[in-house]
């Protein structure tokens, strides 16, 4: 370590251009959106979460449990992305990556935030989880494989702050496969349920890999862009090229992903149980479906798409906008794969039940959903205002 | 009906029951002999029948190859059930079952059909299966929910329970609720702490049941009513969603 001290990295860190009364302005408004809904979260702690949510017997996971799935999943692409730019080198990404490393620990933080008030007793599991742990259970791995990995960025980012090269890209390398694990042990909570015929499947994990690479080539072409036009300023030549590359990423990727979303629903209507068959029928044609088509394809896979073709990877802003359609995209999309499992009753057939439940999320998780992305915003804002010269110093070596 | 006609049956299995799982079910002292009416519904005749036949092939269970010293289960007379719902009262009475909505820890499932003009009414009484495989148990992160090793009935620790739910996702059967007095997940347990623990031989359900619907014991005890009806059926015998693979242990049958 050197004897720097706190103040003193903070002021070969920080990026005094953004010190504005704007930038002031915004950083607040998103604390306080911040603030606000996570405090709809913990009013459930105070009138129940069975009270406050609407999640039931039935539909035991709803719209915050996608939430979280989302920004995980984000975090993991955005590590992963960083990890191996790191690692191997050479690539264009190395220049923002950074960047990366820091918008990952951000994104773990609002996955966490939302994990945090949807499970009923959070503190029970700071205890057994470590003194009853069930190596069975993915839920446990996930949990314990997140909590290691933002561990271990979080010293590599210290790492990369303090000029500790060799740590950082050590704890870099670990954060990543914690990630890449935990994102895996994510897709396995659903994906071992032989209950869920919609989820049960090996072919889930690997959509869920595949999901953080676009999620995280989406977000990284996003947090840049916006980097810069907060700055109002234009990209380096070299953090173009970067930003491109994570598009190209960000391409083939989409690509990717459509071809497995496309396998994934056909494989339901030509066989197997008609559990899976009900529920892929509520996105094609039932209560999921403008879900689905409008906000799952449409907005978040072919418009970005053809944005993408547009910009020839050069038009930053449609680039940026693409990215921001993917993401919200890739949101829907945990939506309708969480309702979805759950959404034909067990026992259709009888008791009257109609072939899908209904589930509208309360305000109250609408409220935890916009405080998750306040944790990122805020998040965000203050990681350029604090370390921005972190993340474009390295555009002149 | 009876057996050897029982045996003869084909299978006509869709979502069909693997190799797999007949094994599993021949450990258990059961032998299956056809999958039909969409795939959940089971067919189940003794083992000492089946185990002359060609597809008991291997795992034929010896007596004293169940995991646990007790092996409770039930077997469900489902066509004796008129809906009467005194059985879910008392469970609710002595299991402390909250009464809001969603809590239950036993339920009755009602189907109406007109056939000919007629209309026919049946009724399904429904429980946590105690399954040998259960789903709940392995999902569990802190281990708050597991199988007791004295009687294979899946129990719960409540203070371990942090609410992820994730239990309630994996459970085939709709078993659990959440239960806002403990802050936990809960379920049936078969009355374990609530009537076993003092020597009463039956659930407060199958207790209250003026129909005798629900027959309540352990598989492996040769005097039991259990034992006699699932050793040598005079009817089919069916489990609930067998392709999950959860080994549940209330079984079904009319009679
Ligand atoms: S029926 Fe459900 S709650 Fe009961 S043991 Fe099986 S999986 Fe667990
Ligand atoms: S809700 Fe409780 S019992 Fe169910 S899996 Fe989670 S911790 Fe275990």
């Amino acid at each position: 370590m050197t004897n720097n001290s706190l103040s003193a990295i903070f002021a070969e860190t920080a990026d005094p251009r953004l010190a504005t009364p704007g930038m002031n302005r915004a950083t607040i408004f998103f604390l306080i959106v911040t603030v606000v809904g996570l405090s709809c979260g913990v009013l459930a702690f105070i009138f129940g979460h069975h009270t406050i949510y609407n999640n039931t017997r039935e539909m035991p996971w709803g719209m915050l449990i996608s939430t979280y799935a989302f920004w995980a999943i984000t975090s993991t692409g955005l590590c992963m992305y960083a990890a191996m730019s790191h690692v191997f080198g050479g690539t264009r990404m190395k220049i923002i990556s950074n960047r990366m490393v820091w918008m990952s620990i951000i994104c773990i933080m609002g996955a966490f935030a939302t994990i945090g008030v949807e499970i009923a007793s959070p503190h029970r599991m700071l205890l057994y989880n470590i003194i009853s742990p069930n190596p069975l259970s993915n839920i446990w791995w996930m949990g314990t494989l997140y909590g290691l990995a933002v561990g271990c960025m979080i010293i590599e980012f210290s790492g990369i702050v303090t000029g500790l090269a060799k740590l950082a890209l050590i704890m870099g390398v670990f954060g990543a496969l914690a990630e890449v694990l935990a994102n895996s042990c994510l897709g396995g909570v659903f994906a071992t349920l032989p209950a869920r015929p919609y989820w049960y499947g090996a072919q889930l994990p690997i959509y869920f890999l595949t999901s953080a690479f676009l999620s995280g080539a989406a977000a990284a072409v996003l947090f840049n862009y916006l980097a810069y036009r907060i700055r109002d300023e234009k990209m380096s030549p070299s953090v173009h090229l970067a930003v491109k590359s994570a598009g190209k990423a960000m391409t083939l990727v989409l690509i990717l992903y459509t071809v497995a979303t496309f396998w994934r629903l056909v494989s339901f209507y030509v066989g197997g149980p008609e559990l899976g068959r009900t529920a892929a029928d509520a996105l094609i044609s039932g209560p999921l479906a403008f879900n689905f088509w409008v906000l799952e394809v449409c907005a978040g896979l072919a418009i970005p798409a053809l944005l993408i073709i547009l910009s020839r990877l050069e038009n930053m802003r449609m680039l940026a906008l693409a990215g921001f359609l993917i993401l919200v995209g890739q949101f829907v999309a945990r939506y309708n794969l969480v309702v979805a499992g759950q959404i034909v009753p067990q026992n259709l057939g009888w008791d009257n039940l109609p072939t899908h439940f209904s589930y509208v999320p309360s305000v109250f998780e609408f409220g935890v959903v916009a405080g998750s992305i306040g944790v990122v915003a805020f998040g965000f804002l203050i990681g350029e205002r604090v370390f921005g010269k972190t993340f474009t110093q390295k555009e002149h070596h | 009906m009876n057996i050897e006609d029982l045996e003869k049956e084909i299978n006509e299995g869709i979502d069909s029951l693997p190799l797999q799982e007949r094994r599993k079910f021949l450990k258990m002292g059961l032998a299956v002999t056809g999958v039909f009416l969409g795939g959940s519904v089971l067919s189940l005749t003794s083992i000492s029948h089946a185990s002359n036949q060609k597809n008991a092939d291997s795992d034929i269970p010896v007596e004293g190859q169940y995991p646990y010293p007790k092996h409770y289960g039930m077997i469900m007379r489902q066509n004796r059930c008129v809906g009467c719902e005194l059985c879910v009262e008392a469970c609710k009475q002595t299991n402390h079952v909250p009464n809001d909505h969603g809590a239950w820890r036993t339920a009755i499932q009602e189907k109406i059909t007109t056939e000919n003009n007629t209309e026919k009414r049946e009724f399904r009484p429904v429980l946590c299966n105690q399954c040998n495989r259960p789903p709940c148990v392995r999902v569990c992160p802190t281990k708050a929910t597991y199988k007791d090793p004295e009687t294979g009935i899946v129990v719960m620790d409540y203070k371990k329970c942090i609410g992820c739910k994730t239990c309630m996702a994996a459970c085939p059967y709709n078993a659990r609720y959440f239960n806002e007095e403990k802050y936990a997940i809960d379920k049936c347990n078969f009355c374990i702490d609530t009537r076993l623990a003092e020597g009463k031989k039956e659930t407060a359900c199958a207790a209250a049941c003026p129909a005798r619907v629900r027959i309540f014991g352990d598989l492996k005890d040769k005097s039991t009513e259990i034992y006699r009806l699932l050793q040598t059926p005079d009817s089919k015998i069916w489990v609930l969603r067998p392709d999950t693979g959860a080994l549940p242990n209330v079984f079904y049958m009319n009679g």
